[in-house]
């Protein structure tokens, strides 16, 4: 009989964390920022029919980067847990903070308990009745919340997309300086991100109760080219 | 509550009723008779008919309870989505559920599938929920929506009626449905034309409520002194919109106007 090796608890979480960690940082990244009429995210992404964004309630929205079936999974439990809470309760209780916990717990229960970690970070973005109520949660593949106010970064390069956001950010964008900013945020210096190769969507107060809207590519270019 | 999260053999796809089912969280099933509780709200007369643009749907306002009026100002037309509408008549309870749970149903689907479902598709799916109430319905508490919408795909406006078995009849031209049905019906049914108009359309529907009005002690004519009117609205490739009250108002007197200089002549 053959004895399994030891391993240290530490080396296997962080063999894992690395694992998820590679896996991300393949994917390619995503932005979300505020800007007056609630949240914009920015996420590069050729596919015109894979999503990365999308809505999951009334007033949230969900954005995810790694895996894209691990991810697109964590999407429809969140769509699930939402249309079932604003069913038995009512629209009004259903809120991004919960939704996050919720997948916080789903993502570190994997993280400890699974051979495998899910290789997804995400995004649940609110938008409040006024801007003082936006709220931003990005989940990480072992279950670590943080909670954002007014940018946030997910996937792979995040350090300098981060950097180059931080430095261009001011509060009080509209909709299309928004766009810009998380573009130019996303590509870096030597790139240019065409629309083709973007997905927009706003989280926006104006919208009507269902306050999330996906941008199409002639959208996203009208709002690229204007000044 | 926990967030659903099921195995991939197990995944009950984009029906939130049949999720409802899993998690256990739907309403309990009606186990007497609806007579032993009395008299319970009952939901009256809808019309709906094509018109050039699409549909147009409405319905008064009016629930009774027995002889007893339990409501003035119910909403029986609803917008299911942006392209589609439903009108309910029968009983009220079980009916604004079904509506609730349909509304959420079309949503839902939108949400998961990431693109909406067809307009036959949600008219089947309102039938699926009416054959699941067919116990409720046997005890008395019956609901007959009727559904029509915009079809993106077609072009043009579509409406069905239900019967209380799920039972789902397209109809070419208009729909009526509960206690003042057959008076509105036979308005409908003389005025309409295939080259019928918007403003056209919506003088026909509200002269089809009055006239039901008039002879159904069941169905809301429009009330002057609450300033309540029937709930009107049309759907186009344009989507759901309602005609709203002060346009409802001049339209009334306009036809009230007419009434009385025909009985002068």
């Amino acid at each position: 009989m053959s004895m399994p090796f030891y391993v240290a608890p530490e080396q296997v979480m962080k063999d894992r964390a690395d694992y998820a960690r590679k896996g991300i940082g393949r994917g390619r990244a995503l932005v979300a920022l505020r800007y007056v009429e609630g949240i914009a995210v920015v996420a590069e992404n050729s596919s015109e029919t894979l999503r990365k964004v999308s809505e999951i309630y009334d007033r949230i929205a969900f954005a995810g980067v790694g895996r894209y079936n691990e991810f697109d999974q964590l999407r429809v439990a969140g769509v699930r847990a939402a249309d079932l809470k604003g069913f038995q309760y009512s629209r009004d209780d259903v809120d991004a903070r919960s939704l996050a916990n919720q997948y916080a717990q789903i993502l570190g229960q994997i993280f400890t308990h699974e051979m495998k970690p899910l290789e997804v970070e995400i995004l649940v973005a609110e938008v409040g009745q006024t801007p003082a109520g936006d709220q931003m949660f990005h989940i990480q593949y072992d279950g670590t919340v943080f909670d954002h106010k007014e940018f946030t970064v997910l996937g792979g390069d995040a350090d300098a997309i981060l950097a180059r956001l931080t430095e261009s950010f001011t509060d009080g964008f509209d909709a299309g300086a928004a766009v810009r900013t998380g573009v130019a945020a996303l590509a870096g210096p030597d790139r240019s991100l065409p629309a083709p190769d973007l997905e927009v969507a706003l989280l926006a107060r104006g919208n009507g109760r269902r306050c999330f809207r996906r941008l199409d590519d002639a959208a996203v270019a009208a709002l690229l080219t204007a000044t | 509550m926990a967030m659903p999260i099921f195995a991939p053999g197990d995944d009950p796809g984009s029906s939130f009723p049949e999720l409802l089912r899993r998690i256990g969280g739907g309403p309990a099933a009606l186990s007497a008779s609806a007579d032993a509780l009395g008299p319970l709200p009952h939901a009256t007369t809808c019309v709906a008919m094509r018109y050039v643009d699409g549909v147009v749907m409405a319905g008064d306002r009016r629930a009774t309870a027995g002889n007893l009026i339990s409501h003035r100002s119910m909403e029986k037309v609803v917008e299911a989505d942006r392209y589609s509408g439903v009108a309910i008549a029968g009983a009220a309870g079980p009916a604004m559920d079904m509506v609730k749970l349909f509304q959420l149903q079309l949503e839902h689907y939108e949400k998961v599938e990431g693109t909406s479902l067809s307009l036959e598709g949600k008219a089947n799916q309102l039938s699926a929920m009416i054959r699941g109430n067919l116990q409720s319905a046997m005890m008395g508490l019956a609901v007959v929506p009727i559904f029509a919408g915009f079809d993106e795909r077609r072009e043009r406006g579509r409406l069905w009626d239900f019967d209380v078995t799920g039972g789902r009849y397209e109809e070419r031209e208009y729909v009526a449905t509960g206690s003042g049905s057959l008076h509105a019906g036979t308005v409908v049914k003389l005025g309409w034309r295939e080259d019928l108009g918007r403003d056209d359309a919506i003088d026909l529907a509200c002269r089809a409520l009055w006239e039901a009005a008039d002879a159904d002690s069941a169905t809301g004519g429009p009330d002057l002194l609450r300033g309540i009117y029937p709930v009107v609205a049309t759907i186009t490739a344009a989507g759901w919109s309602r005609v709203d009250d002060d346009d409802l108002a001049a339209r009334y007197e306009h036809l009230a106007a007419s009434l009385r200089e025909g009985q002068r002549s």
